[in-house]
């Protein structure tokens, strides 16, 4: 049962590579975030109204219409855009790629969101008492405001980060040979289905606990110094 | 961008579109009605009946609703007495009732999270008062628990509601045509993926639309106590 008829080690493989989508996506997402969170805040007309139209395709269409459009769309324009600068064979997107920026376009709107509220719940008195040591604006972002904002981001995050890990099974849709590919491609060859999907149900599971637990952790360690109600 | 293309076939996303909506209309009454009784029940301190809830809102919470729907429709397949079954009943051939049963079962352990979510938050002294005036446990449920919990999870409600639409798009991965399966007809028939699914994503967007400002109206009319008092 373990191995799957086989089938177990290529499901494994798969794993692997989710929760390498997975973690790409993330960086990609959070990146995509802190971007939009700072455009929203910054008061400047264009990159508000760019960062809220960003927010609101997102919430609008469905991650599986999006995905099939920038993989699929994104072939018939990098075709037609290669021969201009002079490349003339049929370019293939690679499917790991258009997955990855899909995934991490997708929640780096989420992720604005989160990053947009833990920022306001920093006090300005620590931003402000940064500026009065003399650091410059870069240095009062990575040493007072992004450690500070983690302890309110961290709840909105570990729900993106659970959801963000759900979406990747949807990259076996583009051809990536993730677990959900592998266990079609066995359950194919087998005609018995249903011990794949569910080993892959049961792997999927697991991550979401071990990410429960981590996140928990997490927690703990950005709060400590708060007073535990 | 083709304009031709889309007006030449903008009766299929329509009849796409009828389909999304009995999908997710469908699957969000029926799981609503099941999650009320299973928050009920998350929400006692008795084990043996918040366990079961708590495993199953676990497994579906935790597992990506592509594989649910998998596990249902080639999983269920592979069983001999559902085989045998679809001999005499042709409904269980069609992926319809598969991907409708996938959605349920998904929608209804959110719900139950958001509204156990809710009625853990009732504040004691409502309960009390209310037990105090003589009511029943069933009453007190039935006149103070719920009313207030069902408003307090409306905004979270929502946002399922619109998870829900955009998880119907998987539909069209098991044959079914709705909206995105309408755009995958034509993307290959045509071979254009923009006019194919920014079609699509338009109709989603306007679905989208239409949800939020329902629920607006909803919390209009159902908050209308939490409204910031006029003052002259």
């Amino acid at each position: 049962m373990l191995d799957l008829q086989g089938y177990g080690p290529s499901i494994l493989d798969g794993a692997r590579l989710t929760v390498a989508v997975a973690l790409v996506s993330l960086a990609i997402a959070m990146l995509l975030g802190l971007i939009t969170a700072l455009a929203k805040l910054s008061g400047m007309r264009a990159a508000v109204i760019a960062a809220t139209v960003y927010t609101t395709i997102i919430r609008g269409v469905p991650d599986l219409v999006l995905m099939l459009l920038i993989f699929f769309g994104g072939q018939v324009l990098v075709n037609d855009l290669a021969p201009m600068v002079g490349y003339d064979e049929y370019v293939d997107i690679n499917p790991f790629i258009a997955g990855c920026l899909t995934i991490g376009f997708i929640f780096g709107a989420y992720m604005g969101e989160t990053f947009r509220g833990a920022i306001l719940a920093v006090p300005v008195g620590l931003l402000e008492a940064g500026a009065a040591y003399g650091m410059s604006r870069g240095q009062v972002l990575i040493r007072i405001l992004i450690p500070q904002m983690m302890r309110h981001a961290l709840p909105g995050f570990g729900n993106n980060w659970l959801v963000l890990m759900k979406t990747t099974a949807l990259v076996s849709v583009i051809g990536l040979e993730d677990m959900v590919r592998k266990a079609g491609l066995a359950a194919g060859a087998t005609r018995e289905p249903f011990p794949f999907y569910f080993a892959v149900g049961i792997l999927f599971l697991a991550f979401t606990t071990l990410s429960v637990l981590a996140l928990r952790w997490a927690e703990k360690h950005y709060s400590a110094g708060v007073r535990q109600v | 961008m083709d304009f031709s293309i889309i007006t030449e076939n903008i009766s299929e996303y329509i009849d796409g579109t009828w389909l999304t909506i009995q999908l997710v209309g469908m699957s969000l009454l029926i799981g609503l009605v099941l999650s009320v009784p299973f928050a009920v029940m998350r929400s006692t301190n008795r084990i043996f009946i918040s366990g079961p809830v708590w495993l199953f809102t676990y497994c579906f919470r935790g597992t990506p609703l592509l594989v649910q729907m998998f596990l249902f429709y080639y999983g269920l397949g592979q069983l001999e007495f559902i085989k045998e079954l679809s001999q005499s009943w042709t409904f269980l051939q069609n992926a319809y009732w598969y991907a409708l049963f996938a959605f349920t079962l998904n929608t209804a352990a959110y719900t139950t999270e958001i509204i156990r979510g809710a009625i853990v938050a009732t504040p004691y002294g409502e309960i009390e008062a209310a037990r105090a005036c003589g009511m029943s446990r069933s009453l007190v449920l039935r006149r103070v628990v719920l009313p207030s919990a069902f408003r307090r999870a409306l905004p979270a409600y929502s946002n399922e509601v619109i998870f829900m639409l955009h998880g119907s798009a998987l539909a069209s991965l098991i044959t079914l045509v709705d909206i995105t399966g309408a755009a995958r007809i034509i993307n290959s028939r045509y071979y254009s993926p923009y006019e194919a699914f920014l079609t699509a994503a338009a109709f989603y967007m306007a679905l989208t639309f239409l949800i939020v400002w329902g629920f607006r109206q909803l919390e209009k009319c159902w908050h209308a106590h939490l409204k910031p008092r006029e003052t002259n």
